[in-house]
């Protein structure tokens, strides 16, 4: 268990543009994401000494980075090979780093042209290896194409229906309205919802993420040191990664996954919890990897906010709205925000506990959580001010 | 007349997974087994998971149900699969305990229910190469 509560803080956060085409490398968009970061901070890179990044072989390496941006001695450069998984692990290894005296201030990122270059969804290899021999050949390729597996499997055990998924769709939409960072800020209703067509049954085209191009970063430093600093510190209370059983070589290889109708937020949940020595209701706001819509509930029963197979209901009736019990993917999320590989749920929360989400801001959220990945492998964070 | 050649996807067997697709191109479904547990395992491994034991390999049934599906709509990559949409992918639940995956076949895809019983068929794409393609069976 994450035994750090409350030792380490995000002192800085920092964004690029999001869009279709950043036009721009990746190494750049991840460069600028983190100077943005140490200067909200306010730090210089004479300061930082560690830098982590996850990627699936679509970024720039945080070497790269760091030589970019002149750090002289990165005595911790790393990059995971993690998916939507990673977002938070990222963040925790950076405390994991500083308090094993590797590094004094990380700077952790996420960037990619994930529209304009290397798509996720966009198909693979023409020789399948592995276990995506299996998959692969049947014309089971894509992201969606993997989770829609589990989103049935859902309905089939739960009763989950669209309706539940529409809820999602438009309850961030309406977030994303007001966010001037997100890509999608048309109103959504539940007609486009409904009108959307469906791209791999049970998803419509709405239930899918969008893809974008950009980069987010965040600088992790000790508490104390942090409360010296520019921002006001927001304090890391808990956090956990990894899942349950059979993970898997990669996102298709949940063969032998227990039950495809809960996933590894169940495994993750007493971890994250005890970590952090809160309970679910203490949570003010919850920046929820969402992938696809389903992936929330999955989230919301596996994490304890409601039980197994009551996600549906739960969401339903406003509930997760900014005025709600429970505001979730205040930003608008990956649904409509940007698909920055669940690093901006990270932004977001931060920015909310600091009180600088504008139009969007929860007001006195004081505790909030971040969780990535959505299926046999993930991470979540619990942060306050 | 000469047939285009086989454009999808296709696996490359490997030094686990030949004799699944040695099987395969024979119109047989082998399975891995463990003979200490008696559990059967999908996909193909060296060792066991749990007793760690090496597997033994053994023709199955080819009987199971539907444990989910989906209807691909919208092909990926477009050019390789706008002749196949709509087509069904499933994770099937076979009689001997463990799950695998396949195609679904001869069965509308609005028609596709969990757990409707099917029975494994052999959709051979190339010389090498044959995929499972289930299809409803009697219950």
């Amino acid at each position: 268990m994450f035994k750090l509560r409350d030792k380490y803080a995000i002192a800085g956060i920092g964004t690029t543009d999001y869009s279709k085409f950043s036009g721009r490398t990746v190494r750049s968009l991840a460069t600028e994401a983190c100077l943005k970061a140490i200067e909200d901070a306010g730090l210089t890179v004479a300061d930082i000494d560690g830098i982590v990044s996850f990627n699936f072989n679509d970024s720039a390496p945080a070497m790269g980075v760091a030589t970019e941006m002149g750090i002289v001695n990165a005595g911790y450069a790393v990059d995971y090979a993690a998916g939507g998984n990673g977002a938070n692990l990222i963040t925790l290894a950076a405390t994991a780093a500083i308090e094993a005296g590797l590094a004094k201030n990380v700077v952790c990122f996420r960037a990619m042209n994930g529209r304009s270059g290397f798509r996720l969804g966009g198909g693979r290899d023409m020789s399948a290896y592995g276990v995506t021999q299996y998959t692969a050949p049947l014309g089971w390729i894509t992201y969606p194409q993997a989770m829609a597996m589990w989103a049935r499997r859902h309905m089939i055990d739960f009763g989950t229906t669209e309706e539940h998924w529409a809820e999602i769709a438009t309850t961030f939409r309406d977030n994303a309205v007001i966010n001037p960072r997100a890509m999608q800020r048309t109103p959504m209703t539940k007609d486009d919802y409904y009108n959307s067509r469906f791209i791999v049954d049970p998803f419509r085209m709405y239930d899918i993420c969008l893809e974008s191009d950009g980069a987010c970063a965040v600088v992790i430093t000790a508490a104390e040191h942090a409360r010296d600093l520019k921002q006001k510190p927001v304090y890391i209370m808990g956090g956990a990664y990894g899942g349950g059983p059979s993970q898997g070589d990669d996102l298709f290889d949940a063969i032998r996954w227990p039950s495809h109708s809960h996933n590894c937020f169940k495994y993750l949940a007493d971890d994250l919890w005890g970590s952090a020595g809160i309970k679910p209701e203490d949570v003010d706001v919850a920046e929820i990897y969402d992938c696809f819509t389903y992936s929330v509930l999955m989230a919301l029963e596996g994490l304890g906010f409601c039980k197994d197979g009551e996600g549906g209901p739960f969401v339903m009736d406003g509930r997760i709205a900014r005025a709600g019990a429970l505001p979730v993917n205040t930003h608008g999320g990956l649904l409509s925000e940007a698909y920055i590989h669940g690093f901006n749920h990270v932004i977001e929360a931060v920015e909310q506990l600091r009180g600088q989400s504008g139009a969007r801001q929860i007001e006195g959220a004081e505790i909030a959580l971040t969780t990535a990945g959505a299926m046999t492998c993930g991470s979540a964070m619990i942060l306050r001010n | 007349m000469a047939s285009k050649p086989y454009a999808k996807p296709l696996p490359v067997p490997d030094s686990e997974s030949t004799p699944f697709w040695d099987g395969m191109r024979e119109g047989k479904l082998m399975l891995q087994r463990c003979a200490s547990s008696g559990e059967y395992l999908f996909p193909a491994v060296t060792f066991c998971p749990g007793s760690l034991e090496r597997p033994e390999w053994t023709q199955a049934s080819g009987k199971g149900t539907v444990f989910s599906w989906i209807v691909v709509r919208h092909p990926v990559p477009r050019d390789i699969y706008a002749d196949l949409v709509p087509y069904v992918v499933a994770l099937i639940d076979l009689e001997e305990g463990c799950r695998m995956t396949g195609n679904l076949v001869d069965c509308a895809p609005e028609d596709v229910r969990a757990g409707m019983p099917v029975e494994i068929g052999f959709n051979r794409v190339t010389a090498e190469i044959t995929l499972p393609a289930f299809r409803p069976a009697e219950g």
